[in-house]
């Protein structure tokens, strides 16, 4: 392991981490988005939403991210859309992480008994009132688990960016190793800067995890 | 007699084909307390919900005052404001504190202001004898507490009539009392109740008039003294009968 050569490349590996966390943060935000509105439709059974919520969760969990990257950078030009290298990643990281999402909000829901929203609208509390105050709160305390797995795994498959053009920490590596060989360092300060994002993303949720849960459960 | 409350005229409620209400008739004066009895199955809990619109109905229709009460309707919520109720099981909402839990309500639906609404809450509390329990979460509490709390959720929303779904049916006996001893205090300042319960003497102490409900009629409407001593049907008798035991007589011990 040669520190010079490593020290020469940490800029690199900067810049890449920086278009990794930012493409990574703009696609998994829009992904909870999804997510949320995907589960609300399969929690209320809005007729033809729901069938349709259903064929998209299908199609993005059961496909790899590496052919839905394909399918958006090479297929929409072909049929007259426009696309850049780095919409394209956000897309397709919202488009798997919406499905992702929606699967983790949608448990965290269903697991709530019917008795709870019962209650609220004996109330008096309108449905939008009862997810607010009643449901959502409880739900979201059940979901953090696997909403953190999913922020974790979503970070981690931005390292297929790389296939359509983008200068992640992914592709940063790859070049590198082309380039010049030093393939132990390069793959070290790959090692290193995914764990460098990554770790407190797992502590953060660690700790979301203990202060939800002690409002949430054991009724 | 007293201004008609509740209407509930030719009530019918199926699930699928099986008949849980067949063409139901009741009428609730205000400050009157119905205590509704019947072997289980018979739709009790049923009526409560249909009552509060939680469930759709087949037919017939349910009034409180003036206002028709319609499964699903726009003004659903602001009816259900005038309709306290409280669960068999403990429906209490488990990421809210006690006084939370009471507060939700008014402040969010009724937008009243949050400190005279804990001056009432906290009376309320008080009168139930949890006054100190206001910061606790329900899982900290018994369920003979949890139901209590669960009453003052309910009152404070000042409803004019309060329904009662077996309350007591899922605690333990010495909680039962507790929880009983606040209906009777209720019972006594006049507010209209529909209570189903299979707690005898405690219905016989605090009904005004007695609904023995089976297979989706009531089959015997009375006073608690008529109805508990000399029942008119064969079938209010028989379902007496369950609550009562023979003395065993021991031949050795005479």
């Amino acid at each position: 392991m040669n520190w010079d050569v490593i020290s020469e490349y940490i800029p690199l590996y900067v810049e890449a981490a920086k278009l990794t966390v930012k493409l990574g943060v703009i696609g998994i935000i829009i992904a909870i988005l999804v997510g949320i509105v995907c589960a609300i439709i399969s929690y209320y059974k809005v007729p033809v939403l729901k069938q349709i919520t259903q064929v998209y969760i299908e199609l993005s969990r059961n496909t790899p991210l590496l052919i839905q990257l394909f399918f958006i950078y090479y297929g929409l030009p072909k049929i007259g859309i426009p696309t850049n290298p780095e919409a394209c990643g956000i897309v397709g990281l919202a488009f798997l992480g919406g499905s992702y999402m929606a699967e983790a909000f949608r448990s965290g829901l269903e697991a709530i008994e019917p008795i709870q929203e019962e209650s609220a609208y004996s109330l008096g509390m309108n449905k939008i009132q009862t997810m607010r105050f009643v449901i959502i709160p409880q739900a979201a305390a059940i979901s953090v688990p696997a909403f953190v797995a999913n922020i974790i795994f979503l970070l981690k498959e931005t390292s297929v960016f790389s296939a359509v053009s983008l200068l992640d920490l992914m592709f940063t590596a790859k070049d590198l190793i082309g380039l010049y060989y030093k393939t132990s360092e390069a793959l070290f300060l790959l090692v290193v800067f995914y764990l460098i994002i990554l770790l407190p993303v797992s502590v953060l949720g660690t700790l979301l995890e203990r202060r939800l849960r002690y409002a949430g459960f054991g009724s | 007699m007293a201004e008609t409350l509740l209407t509930i005229n030719e009530l019918v409620k199926q699930y699928g084909d099986k008949v849980i209400l067949n063409g139901m008739n009741l009428e609730v004066h205000r400050g009157e307390v119905i205590v509704v009895v019947g072997p289980s199955g018979c739709g009790k809990s049923t009526l409560l919900r249909c009552i509060n619109a939680l469930e759709p109905i087949q037919g017939g229709e349910i009034r409180l005052g003036d206002e028709k009460i319609v499964y699903g309707s726009k003004n659903l919520s602001s009816i259900r404001q005038h309709i306290g109720m409280v669960f068999q099981s403990y429906d209490l909402f488990p990421h809210l504190t006690v006084i939370d839990n009471i507060l939700l309500a008014p402040t969010k639906v009724q937008k009243r202001n949050k400190a005279e609404a804990t001056e009432e809450a906290m009376q309320l509390l008080d009168r139930v004898g949890l006054r100190d329990k206001a910061k606790s979460y329900p899982r900290e509490l018994s369920g003979g507490q949890k139901q209590r709390v669960a009453i003052v959720r309910a009152l404070i929303m000042h409803p004019e009539i309060l329904l009662f779904d077996e309350v007591t049916a899922a605690l333990d006996p010495e909680m039962v009392r507790e929880v009983l001893d606040v209906i009777v205090g209720l019972a006594q300042e006049n507010k209209t109740m529909i209570i189903v319960t299979h707690e005898m003497s405690f219905a016989k102490a605090v009904a005004d008039r007695v609904i023995f409900l089976d297979e989706g009629h009531i089959v015997e409407e009375s006073s608690p003294d008529v109805f508990f001593e000399h029942p008119e049907t064969e079938r209010a008798q028989q379902f007496l009968n369950t609550f009562e035991f023979t003395p065993v007589k021991h031949p050795a011990q005479n």
